[in-house]
């Protein structure tokens, strides 16, 4: 009886093993294809390992955030400023590209993903923007 | 100049109230911790009369000078502390009247450029004229976000956005202001704007967004890098030495030193909100 069970237990997996083996080839494919093509930042690596940076970037922003606000902690690591300069996107007239570009870096995933963080309608999407950015390029919130 | 005192040990003098002050900055029994909110339920704050607390101040100064560190650069991943208390001392002596370069040099630093719509525009700092009908004297001071030890726009905002950095700097946590204005309102020196027109081309250190209040930081973003306020470097740049900035809770301060010698005043103590700006010559 007991046996009986643990077999059906084990072809069970079998099945679904192999069944996801097949997938899998077909679903890296398709990410490939469709999904964002995101720009590299400058240097080797980011602050944090890639992947971590993928899913939880917005927790870091959040939590460096209000450290810089309440406690004055102004460390670059996880800093948004450090980010932009970082992951800057040229445009065609050799200028980094706003965040009114589908090409930003902080752009191409969320459009993807369809999440809007307002953070640039008050954050600079440039490294620098003292320099008026003719109109129609401006740094408002998307 | 209100006479009233809260020392309550050592400015009796002045004729005053006594009440043991928040944060006196003279009092060597308060200064230390600070822990003023837990310790004290009267929301009041020292307001020595000059003459009454000079003598006081000189007494107390030697206690404090033992009790109080010595203030160095602090490093970017360390939290600001209590045992500052940022303040700016105001020269009115040495302000001229056609002159807005503090003005000037704080709006291309924060980048709060107007629309040429003085109704709305934004206005962190503003010249302010005086003249004294009687006699003529006339005087001209820049007038800002004070700094507030116990902020009337602290206490009214809804949403906890304005608040209070343990170093003293007033500010608005604009990732949490909904815009409401109850403290442009409640602020007694008008010191806050609202940001009616979408900015443009924000400095990367100064967010700025439309629907929210903001006003004077301070320059906490130079403080933090220990480098001079906007306002105070133009100033001392052109030679016109009338702001000078430092930590009031350091008697050895440069502010703390002038602030001993020379008489100075604050915009309406009466209201009690003990402003860390600082004028003398008004
Ligand atoms: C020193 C430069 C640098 C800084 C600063 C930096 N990054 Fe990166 N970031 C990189 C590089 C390089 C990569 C690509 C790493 C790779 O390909 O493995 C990357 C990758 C990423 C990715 C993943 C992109 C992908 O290909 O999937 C995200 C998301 C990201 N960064 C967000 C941020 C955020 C948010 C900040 C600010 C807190 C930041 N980065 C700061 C250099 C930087
Ligand atoms: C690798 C793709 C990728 C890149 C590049 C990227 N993000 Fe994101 N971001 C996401 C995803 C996916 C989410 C949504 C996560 C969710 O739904 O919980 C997100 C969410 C966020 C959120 C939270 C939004 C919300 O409403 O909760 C913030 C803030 C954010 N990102 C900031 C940034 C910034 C700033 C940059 C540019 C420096 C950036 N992101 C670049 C993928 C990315
Ligand atoms: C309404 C305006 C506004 C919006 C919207 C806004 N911020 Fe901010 N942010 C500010 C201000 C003002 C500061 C304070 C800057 C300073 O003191 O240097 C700040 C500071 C920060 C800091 C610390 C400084 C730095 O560059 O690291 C981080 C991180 C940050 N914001 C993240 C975000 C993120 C992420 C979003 C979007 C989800 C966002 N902010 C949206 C106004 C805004």
């Amino acid at each position: 009886m007991r046996s009986d069970d643990d077999w059906g237990l084990s072809r069970l997996l079998v099945v679904f093993l192999v069944i996801i083996n097949c997938m899998a080839p077909a679903v890296t494919k398709a990410g490939d294809k469709m999904g964002p093509l995101i720009p590299k930042g400058k240097g080797e690596r980011c602050v944090e390992e890639t992947g971590f940076m993928r899913r939880n970037h917005m927790e870091l922003l959040k939590h460096q955030r209000d450290e810089t606000l309440y406690k004055g902690i102004r460390t670059k690591r996880h800093s948004l400023q450090e980010c932009i300069a970082c992951h800057t996107v040229l445009g065609p007239n050799g200028r980094p590209v706003t965040i009114a570009s589908p090409e930003h870096f902080c752009n191409v995933c969320h459009a993807y993903v369809a999440v809007t963080p307002d953070c640039f309608m008050c954050h600079a999407s440039t490294p620098g923007s003292s320099d008026p950015l003719p109109s129609g390029d401006s740094n408002e919130g998307k | 100049m209100s006479t009233r005192c809260t020392c309550a040990e050592t400015c009796q003098q002045a004729g005053s109230v006594p009440r043991r002050s928040l944060s006196c900055t003279t009092c060597t029994r308060t200064t230390g911790g600070s822990e003023s909110t837990k310790t004290v339920g009267t929301m009041v704050s020292r307001r020595c009369a000059i003459t009454g607390a000079l003598s006081a101040f000189v007494v107390s100064h030697g206690v404090f000078l033992l009790l109080s560190k010595v203030v160095a650069a602090k490093p970017a991943d360390q939290s600001v502390s209590r045992t500052i208390r940022w303040g700016l001392l105001v020269d009115v002596t040495k302000c001229t009247e056609g002159c807005s370069s503090c003005v000037d040099a704080c709006r291309e630093e924060h980048g709060w450029t107007g629309f040429g719509r003085p109704a709305t525009d934004p206005q962190w700092i503003r010249k302010l004229f005086l003249k004294d009908r009687a006699t003529g004297y006339a005087v001209s001071l820049p007038i800002m976000c004070q700094h507030c030890e116990f902020p009337p726009c602290v206490d009214v905002c809804p949403t906890g956005a304005s608040f209070r950095r343990a170093d003293g700097i007033v500010l608005v946590d604009r990732h949490i202001c909904i815009g409401c204005r109850y403290c442009m309102m409640a602020c007694p020196y008008n010191a806050r704007s609202f940001v009616h027109e979408t900015p443009r081309n924000q400095q990367p250190h100064t967010p700025r967004g439309k629907g929210c209040v903001e006003s004077c930081t301070l320059c906490a973003h130079r403080i933090d890098h220990d480098r001079p306020l906007a306002c105070v470097e133009r100033c001392t740049e052109l030679g016109h030495q009338a702001l000078l900035f430092g930590n009031l809770n350091d008697p050895r301060s440069d502010i703390s030193q002038r602030l001993a010698s020379y008489a100075s005043v604050r915009v309406r103590p009466d209201l009690r909100t003990n402003p860390g700006i600082y004028y003398q010559g008004l």
